[in-house]
């Protein structure tokens, strides 16, 4: 048994390995060590300036608003999505039968899947590109089309959506505008997740607690809820992931890829403006491990938080 | 990942089941009106999320058949008044989609099966072989799931620039180049999901294998890749969407060198065109190029859609 396997695991483990290094590690190493260089990235010239870029992050007015923008996405994101992910999962499942067989969906609810799990399979550019035109500042858009169609907005005075930097609750309208669209497209595969794990519930639960006179919603709350624990705690450190992730959105809706006036820079958005417009590659690679040491705490805080003993059944 | 598709098994069952269901027993206990009134009251929630999940697209769909001074004067209607199917022509050849398709299906062609091959590869050798190093080689897999791409794109740009000097089909807007990028990339989370699936194969098999005289290489082709397929069909899913839909790396790394035409991939063309859009406004084409982005993966999911979603959800549940 033995025999051979040294050959056997070099053979399958040589080529993965290769690439995995050239293209992704050793691009992450490289850009720890331009963190500490003020290399411009055109020119050969590279001088080490040691921690000088992360003390100018610090300082950085940029960085700071896309800091509270990402904080807000990584707030707001998993909190809207999956509320309302299990508010159709509650509808979708409590609505139907829940007897001794545990719960079932209601009539239709295998096409409300389907239905509610397209935007997931669109990419996020087409979905981007498709609420830009949602979205459009003029009659011709799907919103303000409708709205002032309506009467509900001026013709002359329409929404502003993405290009409206001013505060809504503190947080610029951009911001809102473009979290729609991040729970839009999210809600419906999380409601999918919640779904199949309501379903696995074993049905001796359920029939104990209907033996114990239990309603649907005294189920759905006392039972159904406290089981998903699990599935919930997932679902919000992808969410986290994806809310960090938002840079699709603000390239391709946000005029000059972050604006207006910067209104929703986020750090992706500052990094990319750093390096390619500003010619400053030490300093975004800088930005970069920030945000990869932000990111890489903040799954352990999650996993953290999150981790509790797991119920088995 | 097979509880998963169990429940979805599962669940389908259970929706077509209590369509016909002639007994509802938990509902007769606790009478039939107010269920009946709670279902009402759901299903309206539900339709008006429908609702807001097919208008936006069927809205797109319709554009897209209109012409331009439709879309202007009528931008809301959802009847176009004549079909005018040549805004895809245009879209097609125009606005490069065709060349968009094609390049995207050559890279992904190449990415995607070697991402199977590769990844299930070494997943496997890590899940069933104890050596040195085999703990430091799979967290080193696991990590990149956690690191921001932005981080290396800068040095990953300029890696690519560097190899292209000496070996130009590995260079920026090369198809090969970007193949192999798309699967370095595509590795930390096939491993992670293939190694928890070959960990629990039963071991009896590849024993009964090796006895029968077979090589690893041969028991792992012939033996435990046909076992896995459950697996692999929903990473399989994963990487294609994924892949398909990836548009930050081919923005960083098709860039044109020296006056050549840049070969986009669809993502990436898209943006291009959509704001490229501010220039021309030939509306009606950006409508037929994002529905002819659309369309191909609604049509697969709705045709897979048991897979699709099965294959998503245990990516995130494991």
């Amino acid at each position: 048994m033995r025999h051979g396997v040294a050959r056997f695991v070099t053979g399958f483990l040589a080529l993965p390995v290769a690439l995995y290094l050239f293209y992704v590690v050793w691009p992450f190493a490289q850009a720890a060590g331009y963190s500490l260089t003020d290399w411009g990235g055109y020119s050969d010239s590279q001088r080490f300036v040691g921690l000088d870029n992360y003390v100018r992050l610090f300082s950085d007015e940029l960085i700071r608003k896309a800091f509270w923008h990402n904080v807000f996405f990584l707030v707001t994101v998993p909190l809207f999505t999956i509320a309302l992910a299990l508010f159709l999962a509650f509808l979708l499942n409590v609505g139907g039968r829940e007897d001794r067989a545990g719960i079932r969906g209601v009539f239709g609810s295998a096409l409300y899947k389907v239905i509610f799990f397209f935007p997931q399979v669109l990419s996020l550019v087409v979905i981007a590109v498709m609420w830009q035109q949602i979205y459009r500042t003029d009659g011709q858009g799907l919103i303000n089309g409708l709205l002032i169609k309506i009467g509900l907005v001026d013709a002359d005075n329409p929404i502003a959506f993405t290009a409206d930097p001013e505060p809504f609750l503190g947080v610029p309208a951009v911001l809102w505008w473009l979290l729609l669209i991040a729970v839009w497209s999210g809600a419906g595969f999380y409601m999918v997740l919640f779904s199949a794990a309501m379903q696995s519930i074993p049905k001796d639960i359920y029939e104990a607690a209907i033996l114990d006179g239990a309603g649907r919603f005294h189920t759905f709350f006392k039972v159904t809820l406290p089981l998903l624990r699990d599935s919930i705690s997932v679902a919000w450190v992808y969410l986290g992931f994806i809310a960090l992730d938002m840079y699709a959105l603000v390239f391709v809706m946000t005029p000059s890829q972050g604006g207006p006036n910067h209104a929703s820079e986020i750090f992706a958005s500052v990094l990319n403006f750093t390096a390619f417009q500003k010619g400053q590659f030490g300093y975004a690679c800088a930005m970069g491990v920030a945000l990869a040491i932000f990111t890489i705490l903040l799954a352990a805080v999650q996993l953290r938080i999150t981790r509790r003993d797991r119920i088995e059944y | 990942m097979s509880t998963a598709t169990s429940d979805l098994d599962r669940a389908g069952q259970a929706t077509s089941g209590s369509g016909a269901a002639p007994v509802r027993r938990g509902e007769r206990h606790r009478g039939g009106v107010g269920a009946r009134i709670f279902n009402g009251f759901s299903h309206i929630f539900l339709v008006v999320w429908a609702v807001m999940v097919i208008y936006p697209l069927l809205w797109v769909v319709m554009s897209a058949l209109k012409d331009d001074s439709e879309v202007i004067r009528e931008p809301l209607s959802l009847i176009p008044d004549k079909l005018h199917f040549e805004n895809f022509g245009r879209a097609w050849t125009e606005g490069h989609l065709g060349s968009f398709f094609l390049n995207t299906l050559l890279v992904l062609a190449g990415s995607v099966t070697l991402t199977m091959l590769l990844g299930s590869m070494a997943a496997y050798a890590l899940a069933r072989f104890e050596f040195r190093g085999n703990r430091l080689i799979y967290y080193m897999f696991l990590s990149g799931l956690t690191l921001p791409i932005y981080l290396a794109a800068v040095p990953l740009f300029k890696g690519v620039y560097n190899t292209g000097v000496s070996f130009p089909l590995l260079g920026p807007n090369k198809h090969a180049m970007l193949i192999l990028v798309y699967v370095a990339w595509s590795l930390s989370f096939t491993i992670f999901f293939m190694h928890s699936f070959f960990r629990t194969l039963p071991d009896s098999i590849a024993e009964a294998a090796s006895v029968d005289g077979a090589s690893h290489t041969r028991t792992f082709f012939s033996v435990m890749l046909p076992m896995a397929r459950p697996g692999l069909i929903s990473i399989g899913i994963f990487n294609v969407l994924g892949q398909w839909n990836q548009w930050y790396l081919p923005t960083l790394l098709m860039q044109s060198v020296a006056g050549e035409p840049k070969h986009q991939v669809i993502a990436q063309g898209l943006i291009e065109l959509s704001v490229n859009q501010g220039y021309k406004s030939d509306w009606s084409g950006l409508f037929a190029g994002v529905t002819m982005a659309m369309l191909p993966v609604l049509i697969v999911y709705i045709v897979f859609q048991r897979q699709v979603q099965s294959g998503l959800t245990a990516g995130v549940g494991k």
